[in-house]
């Protein structure tokens, strides 16, 4: 039953989509055709040209640069991402099969330290790491990640458990087994899609996060995401060599998404409370 | 008797592990969120706005010194805005492009894809780019002024529909705008994805029904979808407000405050007023403010899903 006007919805359908998904892409555009341009090739009004050769010396250069910051933010995000999962996963596994009295009420003191705005507990924060000797150092940042890491853990755990039936439980607790054989032998061996999603999660947060980085860390303990502002920050603007530093700044979590895809969608709506 | 006695204490010491595991947590919480947030609250009633700390109380000063300030009644505005602006778009955009990719297109997965993607990008990223985009003399500008527009995005200093109140003029900043394109580009695919989800979970049968009751396509989304999404609605505007009212690295990366605070937010002066400037208690003051903007959304949802859950 195609009439002439089914026809036409169809169409508009595709329109609509084709013009948003270019939209959306435009950025990606640029950036691969601006970094890819020498520097006396840029202008403002050139922006949209295809460069007249490939020129790769804007990554170089963003690559010196950023080089070891993108280094320390592999250092911060690995251990950052592996511990917050685990404790994640052990708080998770609490809160939904070894539910007691209060621990809905504690649940929900722990997630709302999810959406705090980080700004409301910062200058105690520094004062912190400063006394204990953390402060400017990788190991204090893995350490906040971890901690400001626990609510949205323990929430994408406790979600992912409650899916786990409970008379598997029953049964092995009547085989014998009790909290910590219970865990071992059966939680952990289904965890394994959990710990992909969260891990995938909390990786893309970490890599991506700015606030604490910028306020905890200078120079040389620099994440990845710091040293590109302030290359782009700096009083002389190579847009090419920005926008290299934007595309490597950027191409990790990147690659997580594009590889782990349907595992990276599944975070976001595991992470949005309801679930 | 004897086996049960022993089950029962078995159950209990098990029980404890539970609430052992547990405890490491629930202690770094209540320390590094609630005892950092009265901590917070202290130095925002204290006198140190220099460089050396000084926990004297001063009362409700640095409040009143806020809500006095210009560019803190200019934070405010943008802030409001903002947040309405972005989360509208957001909403509509995503909720607009589920209903179309739920209706059996063709490469559904690639389109979803592309609009997913900026999820995986950091807001520094996207400032840095959509800077370069959205900068008054490039190619998206060279396109429009053959429309005879020519915006100035995130330069621009005027208020739309803007009118004095007190010091600032009320109204949308038109550089706001420009924030809410990026932010919006970014953050559309979390839209998507939650309603396109939730579409997924309507039951085709229920729509047959409505079909076969003689409703049009039309009445079947205002009667039947639009409802069955809203709990989806209520999740997105929860998680985009708690983004919107903490901004901070999407400004601070694409414009700074902006001439005349056009684009600047609480975020953004809390950073630069506490490690900048060395006022602590005044940045501890608006990181208060702002904490409190959060929980007026945030403490009724979490109350109401806790209820919904026991």
């Amino acid at each position: 039953m195609t009439t002439p006007s089914h026809y036409f919805a169809r169409l508009l359908k595709y329109f609509i989509l084709i013009v948003l998904a270019l939209f959306f892409l435009m950025p990606v555009y640029v950036i691969l055709v601006t970094s890819l341009k020498p520097l006396d090739e840029i202008s403002l009004s050139q922006m949209w040209a295809l460069p007249t050769s490939i020129d790769f010396s804007s990554y170089v250069q963003a690559f010196e640069e950023l080089g070891p910051n993108f280094l320390n933010s592999f250092y911060l995000a690995i251990p950052a991402t592996l511990l917050s999962a685990l404790l994640g996963a052990m708080n998770g596994y609490v809160l939904s099969k070894w539910k007691f009295k209060g621990s809905e009420t504690l649940f929900t003191v722990i997630l709302f330290g999810m959406f705090i705005p980080y700004q409301s507990i910062l200058i105690p924060l520094i004062q912190f790491l400063d006394t204990i000797g953390l402060y400017n150092s990788i190991l204090g940042l893995i350490f906040v990640h971890v901690v400001y890491g626990l609510p949205i853990t323990t929430l994408m755990f406790r979600n992912f458990y409650a899916n786990i039936p409970d008379e598997m439980l029953e049964s092995a607790r009547i085989d014998g087994a009790g909290f910590l054989g219970i865990f071992r032998h059966i939680i952990l061996p289904l965890s394994i899609t959990g710990f992909v999603v969260v891990a995938i999660w909390q990786f893309t947060n970490i890599w991506n996060e700015f606030l604490f980085a910028v306020t905890i860390t200078q120079s040389d303990q620099q994440p990845v995401m710091v040293a590109l502002q302030n290359l782009s920050g700096s009083q002389i603007v190579q847009w090419n060599v920005q926008m290299a530093g934007a595309f490597i700044a950027a191409l990790p979590t990147l690659l997580v998404y594009m590889i782990l895809g349907k595992y990276f969608v599944r975070g976001l709506l595991a992470g949005s409370v309801k679930g | 008797m004897a086996t049960k006695q022993k089950t029962k204490q078995k159950f209990s010491k098990d029980q404890w592990l539970a609430i052992g595991f547990l405890a490491p947590s629930i202690l770094l919480i209540l320390v590094f969120v609630y005892g950092f947030i009265s901590w917070t609250g202290y130095v925002s009633l204290s006198n140190w706005n220099t460089i050396v700390p000084d926990f004297s109380f001063a009362g409700l000063k640095n409040y009143l010194y806020l809500f006095s300030d210009f560019r803190f009644q200019s934070d405010l505005r943008n802030m409001l805005f903002f947040t309405i602006l972005f989360i509208g778009a957001v909403i509509i955009l995503g909720l607009g492009l589920a209903i179309l990719l739920d209706k059996k297109i063709k490469g559904e997965s690639f389109f979803r894809n592309i609009f997913l993607f900026p999820m995986a990008l950091s807001f520094v990223v996207t400032g840095v780019v959509w800077q370069w985009l959205l900068n008054p003399s490039t190619g998206v500008n060279n396109f429009l002024k053959t429309f005879g527009i020519e915006p100035l995005w995130y330069t621009d200093t005027n208020i739309l529909a803007g009118f004095q109140w007190g010091q600032i003029e009320f109204g949308v900043p038109v550089a706001i705008l420009s924030i809410v394109v990026a932010s919006a580009w970014q953050m559309t695919g979390f839209a998507l994805a939650m309603y396109l989800a939730g579409l997924r979970g309507i039951p085709e049968e229920l729509r047959e029904a409505a079909r076969m009751d003689g409703a049009s396509e039309l009445q079947i989304y205002r009667k039947i979808i639009l409802p069955q999404l809203r709990p989806i609605t209520a999740s997105v505007v929860i998680m985009m407000a708690h983004i919107s009212l903490k901004i901070f690295d999407l400004i601070y990366a694409m414009t700074g405050p902006g001439a005349n605070f056009v684009t600047d937010v609480p975020g953004l002066y809390m950073f630069e007023t506490t490690f900048r400037g060395n006022y602590y208690a005044h940045g501890a003051a608006i990181a208060i403010i702002m904490l409190l903007a959060v929980a007026i959304f945030i403490v009724p949802y979490l109350w109401n899903n806790r209820r919904a859950d026991s």
